[in-house]
């Protein structure tokens, strides 16, 4: 009962986080190439949008300091004895990216409040930092995931991690792809929820002038971001095929160990060879089903396949916006002037977000029971402290209370913007 | 000096510059709390709005360090002030969240005023909490057999002295907000700045002499010497600030609260949980510390010169300073 507490404290903390973490990497990009847009152009339309998502940024990164700042905190106080023996390891990308947070934060406040106090180019370079100081927060953090779920640099004797080598995290094979995977999300779901806003002001005032430009600076970076979502996330199937084949399993709900192994997309149409594919480019390769694993080692299979399932959807429908924006680019014609395609992105605004959330349900919930796969179950990680419940629910309704109040001051914010014109 | 001796001693700097720095955002809200007027509370907003978010990053330099270097003893203080590590962690995102969701102007004046409240609250409350953890820590109260803590969740931080030190903190916290503003603010609203902070410094004594008298025996440390010398660093601030030497009150309250930090981490002598686990039996294995230092001073190589630009633009004393962000 504690370690389903612990469990779904910790989930609806990440969970929550990672909204605003996601925007605190996505965010300042749209911010900086509005103001050097203005720099260029001398455009005061996008001084105002550059000022406009500088807002809405520095309201979305507060809140995701102080819910990173619980997370950090949680490590100790819901898995202690995870970080007993994790810590000396994971301690190093948690470094780093403290530094980068740091930074982050530094340069978001001389940014949001030297607009008048520094020449311009050097305010822009301040946007440039905090853009790229909140991806590599995001990447280090990554690390210590992908970690987790591929554990590197240490030898394990008797249940103790000894010989210890914490520079060999980086070296989990599981890095590349989840910092690549997670990095594009970010861009991707923020470049559409930031469309899907300004594509719902603009059918509300046709024309506008201020969310044409919000709209194509959003939508340019989520028509860059998506399409590569698909190569990363091949990237990934590849690297769980080859080290993590229960959470493959899991996910496409994978029994029974076979060569040609077809693939069900959308529990709807079943395509032969395509997890072979999937999983390691070749129509004949062998699939390890979960038959293959005691049960002990399933993770909720349920779940899992279900998580998958949604964050292949939204990303192909994601995918499907971004053909159609192509296109109408391609044309020539003005994205902006086609309703049905603004609906689209109305529709689409939180596919990205969906997304994150089902992609992280997929690697946690799936490389349970284990916290460290392969070394140290999440059971044997959980604090002895009794009453878990009481955190799980205070936070749990914290957060919603925040959730709803941003959400309002945001749309506040945003459609305060729509006289303009 | 070795590698772990020399983390923890950065520990140490970090809490030190943790507490002059957010320390003094959190007394900025209890100044909140107690403003008589929307200029008093509009100046304490313009002199935390550009850096809270950096000074708060401290806390996490610090936490990070911790469980890197000293994976035993942060396991042991995650389990052991379980209960008022969460209300810290409560007490930071309300008024963070209530901080920024009251600024830039987003919402009506009586939703902002609201907003305002539940800031002013939290940041009085917290440094509350964290007293009551550091207090925990040096109470000697906590039992641990091999790796399980024995004395319960609610030892050390539930006792008077942790109590007297979460007084003694927010007192402190509240003492640095007042004289900064002091140097940052001009006409009656410094002269309203000037008065509590020389109220302020009355209280801490009292209450400074409460929280001496309840800690325990084996939390000593540099004496009378060195309480001396933060008497006379007080006394300086309050001498100060009655001839309205603003800069010369900031400079000795800094000293002020710089000595009673780095006093608690003296009398500490090594330990993060008093006799029971320190850098002696909690240090980790070799290759992480030397990574940790190297990192750590890298990363400052970065980190100072950010800062300093941080607070010579909103800081400096020639900067007339528009209040937010246009």
């Amino acid at each position: 009962m504690d370690l389903l507490a612990a469990r779904g404290q910790m989930a609806m903390s990440l969970g929550f986080h990672i909204l605003f973490a996601v925007a605190g990497i996505a965010m300042p990009v749209l911010m900086a190439v509005a103001e050097w847009r203005h720099l260029k152009t001398g455009d005061a339309m996008y001084l105002e949008l550059a000022k406009r998502w500088a807002r809405g940024t520095a309201i979305l990164f507060a809140v995701g300091a102080v819910s990173g700042t619980v997370l950090s905190f949680e490590l100790g106080l819901l898995w202690p004895t995870f970080m007993r023996h994790a810590g000396p390891i994971i301690g190093m990308p948690f470094s780093l990216e403290g530094f980068a947070f740091f930074l982050e934060a530094i340069f978001i406040g001389i940014y949001l409040y030297g607009w008048n106090r520094m020449r311009p180019r050097l305010h822009l370079w301040a946007g440039v930092v905090v853009a790229l100081c909140g991806a590599l927060s995001g990447i280090f953090v990554v690390a210590v995931n992908a970690w987790m779920n591929a554990p590197t640099g240490f030898t394990l004797v008797d249940g103790q991690l000894t010989d210890i080598h914490p520079l060999q995290v980086f070296a989990s094979p599981a890095f590349p792809s989840q910092a690549l995977h997670m990095t594009f999300a970010a861009y991707a779901a923020i470049g559409f929820l930031a469309a899907g806003i300004h594509a719902w002001a603009l059918l509300r005032t046709p024309g506008s002038r201020f969310h044409t430009l919000a709209l194509g600076i959003a939508l340019g970076m989520a028509v860059v971001a998506v399409p590569l979502q698909l190569f990363t996330g091949d990237l990934a199937g590849k690297h769980i095929a080859e080290f993590q084949p229960v959470k493959l399993a899991a996910a496409e709900r994978h029994f029974e160990t076979r060569a040609d192994a077809p693939i069900t997309a959308f529990g709807l149409v079943e395509i032969p060879y395509g997890l072979s594919m999937l999983a390691y480019n070749d129509p004949h390769a062998v699939v390890r089903g979960l038959e293959d694993f005691p049960e002990s080692d399933w993770p909720p299979i349920t779940i899992v396949h279900v998580a998958f399932e949604i964050m292949v959807g939204c990303g192909s429908a994601m995918f499907g916006v971004v053909l159609w924006v192509i296109f109408r680019v391609v044309r020539k014609k003005k994205v902006a002037a086609s309703r049905p395609l603004l609906w689209a992105c109305v529709f689409a605004a939180p596919l990205g977000m969906i997304a994150i959330e089902a992609g992280w349900t997929v690697t946690e919930v799936g490389r349970q029971p284990w916290i460290i796969h392969g070394v140290m179950r999440t059971a044997e990680a959980v604090t002895p402290m009794p009453g878990l419940i009481v955190p799980f629910l205070t936070f749990s309704i914290l957060y919603l209370v925040l959730g709803v109040i941003v959400v309002v001051l945001l749309r506040a914010h945003v459609f305060a913007a729509g006289d303009l014109g | 000096m070795n590698a772990t001796e020399f983390v923890y001693l950065t520990m140490g700097v970090a809490l030190v510059v943790y507490a002059l720095s957010a320390g003094a955002d959190f007394g900025a809200g209890v100044w909140d709390l107690l403003s008589r007027t929307v200029e008093q509370r509009k100046a304490l907003e313009k002199a935390i709005a550009p850096i809270w978010e950096a000074n708060h990053v401290w806390l996490i330099f610090i936490i990070v360090v911790m469980f890197t270097a000293f994976p035993k003893a942060f396991a042991l203080l995650s389990i052991a002030f379980h209960v008022p590590l969460t209300f810290v962690l409560i007490g930071i995102v309300l008024r963070g969240a209530a901080f920024v969701f009251r600024s830039y102007g987003l919402v009506a004046e009586g939703t902002r005023a609201r907003f305002g409240r539940v800031f002013a609250w939290a940041s009085a409350l917290t440094p509350i909490c964290l007293g009551w953890v550091l207090g925990g820590m040096s109470s000697g109260a906590i039992v641990v057999r091999g790796e399980v803590v024995e004395s319960g969740y609610l030892a050390g931080w539930t006792t008077p002295y942790a109590m007297a030190v979460g007084g003694f903190a927010l007192v402190l916290f509240a003492l640095l907000a007042a004289v900064y503003m002091t140097v940052e603010t001009d006409g009656e609203v410094r002269e309203w700045f000037r008065q509590r902070a020389i109220a302020c410094e009355l209280l801490a004594a009292p209450v400074a002499l409460v929280t001496y008298l309840l800690a325990p025996a084996a939390l000593v440390a540099g004496g009378i010497p060195a309480q001396a010398l933060t008497a006379g660093a007080a006394c300086v601030t309050v001498a100060a600030l009655w001839r309205r030497r603003f800069a010369v009150a900031r400079a000795a309250v800094i000293a002020q609260v710089a000595l009673i930090v780095i006093d608690f981490g003296l009398a500490m002598r090594g330990d993060f949980v008093l006799g029971v686990v320190g850098v002696a039996n909690s240090g980790t294995q070799a290759p992480t510390l030397p990574l940790l230092i190297a990192i750590t001073l890298g990363g400052s190589v970065l980190l100072v010169p950010s800062m300093i630009a941080l607070y010579r633009q909103f800081k400096s004393a020639e900067s007339p300073s528009p209040s937010r962000p246009s």
